[in-house]
C-alpha cells in the first residue's frame, strides 16, 4: 500500500550545500594556551607513573619542562602556585591510536574526512599535513587529560605516514612533537572474510575464486616488496653521489624517499593486524624486509603473547571494548586481553582505536582492562608511559619525571574513572583553558527557560 | 477495538509441542527459587544506599529488605560482602534480537512487529546481562518516519522469545525524524535504494500529520459504528492505523528516533495538535536546546552519554545533553542502540556525574528506574523494592566505577549470569570446540565475507 513513491534526483542538487553547512559549524572551538611559564601544584598527590606515587608533594614545571618533583619540592620565586589540596597530578594520556583532525564527520560529511588517500600505495601521504588543528574533537579530548596523540591515516596497503601531536596550539607545526612518527601498513589478508572491508587494499567484494583472491594477494605483496627494496637502493644511490659528485646524479622520488626512514629502520612501521594468523605473518614480513614492526589492533594477540614477546613486537590494542569475534568467545575476551599481555610480557598500549570524537573514552577503556585483571598500575602505565616508550619517545613523555614535557592533567579524583573531573591541564608548559565546543553550547543552552 | 494479536511464531509452535514443553516447564521452578543475599550494599535508586543489607530474592519477586535476615530453608545464600546490589539496567533502545531492524519500503510501517522477528538465541544477550543489564526496549529502526512496534523484553536467555516480553509493559511504536528518514547517505552510494518521500524534514511533518488525519477518521469510523449499536457493515480493519489509533488514544507509546532540536520540536507540535503524547524521544542529541518544550510537552527522552560528530546532525552534541534535560525536568535516560555497548552501560551513566554534576543517583536513574517509567514497566523494576521483581545485579564494585564489573544477574529472582560459573565452564567449552573443529576440518569451508550492513539506520 505504498502512499507515494516519488522519484525526484533533487538529491544530488543538495549535496553541494553540505560541505557549506558543515563548514560554518567547523572550528575555533579549541581555546588556545597560555603562555610558558612557572607553575608550582602544591599539595597534591602526585601519581608519576614511572616511580612510587607521592601522597602529598608539590611538581614545578618551568619553560615547559618539568623542572622538580617531589615531597617537598620547594616553590620557585615568582611561580604561579596551584593548589593541589585535594587533587591528584598525572602525566597526560597518550591516545597512539586515532585519526584525530584527520576525520570531523566520518557519515554524510565526505568534505570533513581525509583519513586516505586513493591508491593502494601513499608512503608520502602525511598526517602531519591532513590534521585541522582546529577539529572540535581536539578540544573535547584534551580536557579529559588525553594530552597527545598519534594520528594516522588509513585505507590501502601502505596508507600513509602517522603523526605525533600533542593537544594544544592553533597550527599543526606548533602541536607537533614527531612530524613523521609511523608508517602505516596493512598487509593484503590471507584468506576470504573476518575483516573489515577493503583491508589492506584488497577487494573482498570482487567476486572470484579463492584462487583468483590469492593471486591478487601475492600480486599486492610483491609490490610492497619491490618498493621498500627500491627505497633502499634510492637512499644508497643518493649516499654514493652525496660522497661522489662523478656518479650520475639519482632521479628525486617523493615516494621512495618517504619510506627511506623506515627502511633504514630509524621509524617504526605499524602494521594492522587483528586475527592470529595476521600477526605472524606482519612479524615475519617485517623480519623479512628489515623493518620495526608495531602491532595495531592486536585485538587477538593475546594468542600469540610469546611469540610476540620472543620477536619483541609492541601491540597496540584498539580492540578492548569490541566485542568478542567468535559467538562462543568468553564474554569478556577482548575486555582481558590487555591484561593476558601483561602476563606474557608483551609491550603493549592501550588506544581509544577511535577516528576521533570518542577518544576521549580511552581511559575507562583502560578501566574496564583493569576490571578484568590488569592492574590499576598497569592500566595507567598502558595509556600513558608505554605508549610514549613503544613510539621511541619515553624519554620525553609519559611520565612526571624532572626534564620531561610537562603534559600534566589534575583531576579530583582517579584519572582513569569515569566520573572524574579535570581541574588543571597543562600541554608542554602551557595551562590550557579548559572550555571547548561542548562546554561552549553547555553555558549557551543550560539555562535557556 | 484491538484485535486479538496473531501468535506470535514461538507460540504457535509451543502449542504444537505443548505436552513436553509444558512438562520441562514445570520442572523449572516458576519462581526461580530462593535466594539470600548478604551483607551487600544495595543501591536501591529510589530509596537510596543501604549498607550491610541483606536482600531475599523469593517467588520471582524482592520479597525481603533488611539486616541479618533468617535464610528460609532451601534458600541458596549469596554473600556480597564488599559488594554491590543495583537494580537490573534498562536499555530503551536497543535493536538486539532483531533479525529484522527496518521495514524501510514504505514511510508508515505501524504495522509490523519486532515480537515477529525475536531470535531468543542471539549470543549477545548473555554478553548484555554480563553487563548487568535485565530489561530491553528492542526497536524497529530509523528507516521511516513511522515504523514499526517494539518490543520490551527481559534478557531470560536460553528461554522461548514469548517468554522473555516483558508482560504487561506498555505497547509502543518507533516514529523517526531527519536524516536517516531521508535516506540521503544511502540513495547517494550507486546501487543504493531509489529515494522515498520524505525526503526532506517538510515531508515528514506531512507524514505524520497525514497518518494522523487518516487515524482520527478511522477512529470516527469505529466510534460511529459502536455508538450505532454496532449494528450493520463495520467499518474495514486497518493494521496501519490501529497502531495510531493507539497512540490517540493513550494506549500506545510514541518512541520518536530524532537529532536536531528543529525537528523534535515539529513532532511534539504535530502531537499537541492530535492530541497525544510521546513518550520519549530517542537519542534526542539536541534535547538541550529544547528542554523547556520537551518538559511542557511531557515527553521523556532516551540519549547516549557522549556520542557526538558521527553524522551531521551529531554534530551539535554534548555529553552535558543529559544533564541540561534532567535540570529541565525531562524523565531522561542513557541508552546504548548497541549490542556492544549495552555491555557499559553504568559507565556510561556515570559520565554524567561528570559532565552536568548529577548525583550519582540521579546518574543511577538513568538506566534503571527512569527507563522503567519510559516503558510503562515501573510498578515491576527498575529499582529495588519489596514487591518489586526480582531483576537486580550484584557487581565486584560501585557499578559507577570503571573498575567493577558484574559478579551475578538474577531476572524474576532467577540465576541468568554468574562469572564463577562462566569461568569455571570455560576449559571444557573450550575443549568441546576442539573437539568439533577436528570433527569437521575435513568439509571445513571458508564462509563468505558478511554483507556490508550500514549502520546509519540504527542510530
Amino acid at each position: 500500500m505504498p502512499r507515494r513513491t516519488t522519484v525526484p534526483a533533487a538529491l544530488a542538487a543538495l549535496l553541494p550545500f553540505l560541505p557549506a553547512v558543515v563548514g560554518a559549524q567547523l572550528g575555533s572551538y579549541n581555546p588556545p594556551p597560555g603562555a610558558q611559564g612557572t607553575f608550582a601544584i602544591r599539595g597534591a598527590r602526585i601519581v608519576p607513573v614511572s616511580g612510587p606515587d607521592i601522597a602529598s608533594g608539590t611538581v614545578v614545571v618551568s619553560g615547559g619542562r618539568i623542572a622538580a618533583v617531589g615531597a617537598d619540592a620547594a616553590v620557585p620565586a615568582g611561580a604561579t602556585v596551584i593548589d593541589g589540596a585535594g587533587l591528584t597530578v598525572y602525566p597526560g594520556m597518550f591516545d597512539a591510536g586515532t585519526s584525530i583532525g584527520l576525520s570531523e564527520i566520518p557519515q554524510g560529511a565526505p568534505s570533513t574526512v581525509d583519513v586516505s588517500e586513493t591508491g593502494n600505495f601513499n608512503p608520502n601521504a602525511q598526517a602531519f599535513f591532513g590534521v585541522n588543528p582546529q577539529s572540535a574533537h581536539v578540544g573535547v579530548t584534551r580536557v579529559v587529560g588525553i594530552t597527545h596523540v598519534l594520528s594516522r591515516p588509513s585505507g590501502g596497503v601502505i596508507s600513509g605516514q602517522a603523526t605525533l601531536l600533542n593537544l594544544a596550539g592553533s597550527t599543526v607545526p606548533e602541536m607537533s612533537v614527531v612530524p613523521r612518527a609511523a608508517l602505516v601498513v596493512e598487509l593484503p589478508r590471507s584468506g576470504f572474510g573476518g575483516g573489515r572491508f577493503g583491508g589492506g587494499g584488497f577487494a573482498f567484494a570482487a567476486a572470484g575464486s579463492q584462487q583468483d583472491v590469492q593471486r591478487a594477494r601475492t600480486r599486492q605483496l610483491d609490490s610492497l616488496r619491490a618498493m621498500l627494496r627500491d627505497a633502499d637502493a634510492y637512499q644508497k644511490a643518493h649516499d654514493a653521489y652525496a660522497k661522489d659528485k662523478a656518479l650520475p646524479r639519482p632521479r628525486q622520488d617523493v615516494v621512495l624517499s618517504a619510506l627511506v626512514p623506515y627502511v633504514r629502520r630509524q621509524a617504526p612501521v605499524l602494521f594492522i593486524a587483528d586475527r592470529a594468523p595476521d600477526i605472524r605473518e606482519a612479524v615475519a614480513f617485517a623480519e623479512e624486509m628489515q623493518l620495526r614492526p608495531i602491532i595495531v589492533g592486536g585485538r587477538d594477540a593475546w594468542q600469540v603473547g610469546a611469540f610476540l614477546k620472543q620477536k619483541d613486537v609492541p601491540v597496540l590494542l584498539s580492540a578492548v571494548m569490541d566485542l568478542p569475534s567468535r559467538e562462543d568467545d568468553p564474554y569478556d575476551v577482548n575486555f582481558a586481553s590487555p591484561s593476558k599481555l601483561a602476563a606474557a610480557g608483551v609491550r603493549f598500549a592501550i588506544t581509544s582505536g577511535d577516528q576521533g570524537a570518542e577518544a576521549r573514552n580511552l581511559p575507562y577503556t583502560a578501566g574496564m582492562a583493569s576490571a578484568f585483571g590488569l592492574s590499576k598500575a598497569d592500566a595507567l602505565k598502558a595509556v600513558t608511559l608505554w605508549p610514549a616508550q613503544i613510539l621511541g619517545v619515553g624519554d620525553r613523555l609519559g611520565s612526571i619525571e624532572v626534564g620531561k614535557v610537562a603534559n600534566l592533567v589534575v583531576t579530583d579524583g582517579d584519572l582513569l574513572e569515569a566520573r572524574t573531573r579535570t581541574r588543571h591541564l597543562f600541554i608542554a608548559g602551557r595551562p590550557v583553558p579548559l572550555d571547548s565546543k561542548h562546554t561552549d553550547l553547555n553555558d549557551r543552552f543550560k539555562d535557556r527557560p | 477495538m484491538r484485535p486479538t494479536p496473531m501468535l506470535p511464531r514461538t507460540l504457535a509452535a509451543l502449542a504444537a509441542l505443548a505436552p513436553t514443553v509444558l512438562a520441562a516447564q514445570a520442572a523449572r521452578p516458576a519462581s526461580g527459587g530462593t535466594t539470600l543475599i548478604r551483607n551487600a550494599t544495595v543501591l536501591t535508586v529510589t530509596k537510596g544506599t543501604l549498607q550491610n543489607t541483606d536482600l531475599l530474592l523469593q517467588g520471582g519477586k524482592i520479597a525481603r529488605i533488611g539486616q541479618n535476615l533468617q535464610a528460609p530453608a532451601g534458600a541458596t545464600v549469596v554473600d556480597a560482602t564488599g559488594k554491590f546490589v543495583m537494580p537490573g539496567i534498562i536499555d530503551p533502545h536497543s535493536h538486539m534480537m532483531s533479525d529484522a531492524i527496518n521495514e524501510g519500503s514504505l514511510s508508515v510501517t505501524s504495522m509490523v512487529r519486532i515480537t515477529d522477528v525475536l531470535n531468543p538465541t542471539a549470543i549477545n544477550v548473555y554478553r548484555a546481562l554480563a553487563g548487568g543489564v535485565t530489561t530491553i526496549n528492542i526497536l524497529h529502526g530509523s528507516a521511516n518516519t513511522i515504523g514499526g512496534q517494539n518490543a520490551t523484553v527481559k534478557l531470560k536467555y536460553g528461554r522461548e522469545a514469548a517468554e522473555m516480553v516483558f508482560p504487561g509493559a506498555t505497547p509502543g511504536i518507533k516514529f523517526a525524524l531527519g536524516e536517516n528518514v531521508t535516506r540521503k547517505s544511502r540513495t547517494a552510494i550507486p546501487g543504493g535504494p531509489p529515494a522515498r518521500y520524505p525526503t526532506s524534514r517538510m515531508g515528514q511533518e506531512e507524514v505524520l500529520r497525514d497518518a494522523f488525519v487518516r487515524a482520527r477518521e478511522y477512529k470516527a469510523s469505529w466510534d460511529e459504528y459502536r455508538r450505532a449499536g454496532a449494528r450493520g457493515v463495520a467499518p474495514r480493519r486497518d493494521l496501519e492505523l490501529e497502531p495510531l489509533v493507539e497512540v490517540l488514544e493513550g494506549k500506545r507509546y510514541v518512541h520518536a528516533h530524532g537529532y536536531r532540536g528543529d525537528e523534535m520540536l515539529m513532532l511534539l507540535q504535530v502531537a499537541d495538535e492530535f492530541g497525544f503524547k510521546v513518550r520519549t524521544l530517542q537519542h534526542g542529541l539536541e534535547g538541550y536546546k529544547i528542554a523547556s518544550e520537551i518538559a511542557k510537552h511531557g515527553a521523556g527522552l532516551s540519549t547516549f552519554a557522549d556520542s557526538w560528530s558521527y553524522k551531521i546532525e551529531a554534530y551539535d552534541a554534548i555529553p552535558y545533553n543529559a544533564a541540561i534535560l534532567v535540570r529541565h525536568g525531562v524523565l531522561t535516560t542513557i541508552n546504548s542502540d548497541s549490542d556492544e555497548r549495552i555491555r557499559r552501560l553504568n559507565i556510561d551513566a556515570a559520565k554524567l556525574v561528570k559532565y552536568g554534576d548529577l548525583t550519582e543517583d540521579e546518574a543511577l536513574k538513568t538506566i534503571t528506574y527512569n527507563g522503567a517509567l519510559q516503558l510503562g514497566v515501573q510498578d515491576r523494576v527498575g529499582s529495588i523494592e519489596v514487591g518489586k521483581d526480582a531483576d537486580v545485579a550484584i557487581w565486584s564494585a560501585h557499578p559507577l566505577s570503571v573498575y567493577a564489573n558484574v559478579d551475578k544477574t538474577f531476572i524474576d529472582g532467577e540465576l541468568f549470569f554468574d562469572r564463577q560459573k562462566d569461568l569455571a565452564e570455560r576449559e571444557a567449552k573450550a575443549r568441546e570446540r576442539q573437539q568439533l573443529e577436528r570433527a569437521e576440518q575435513p568439509a571445513r569451508q571458508q564462509r563468505p565475507a558478511q554483507p556490508f550492513v550500514p549502520n546509519e539506520e540504527r542510530r
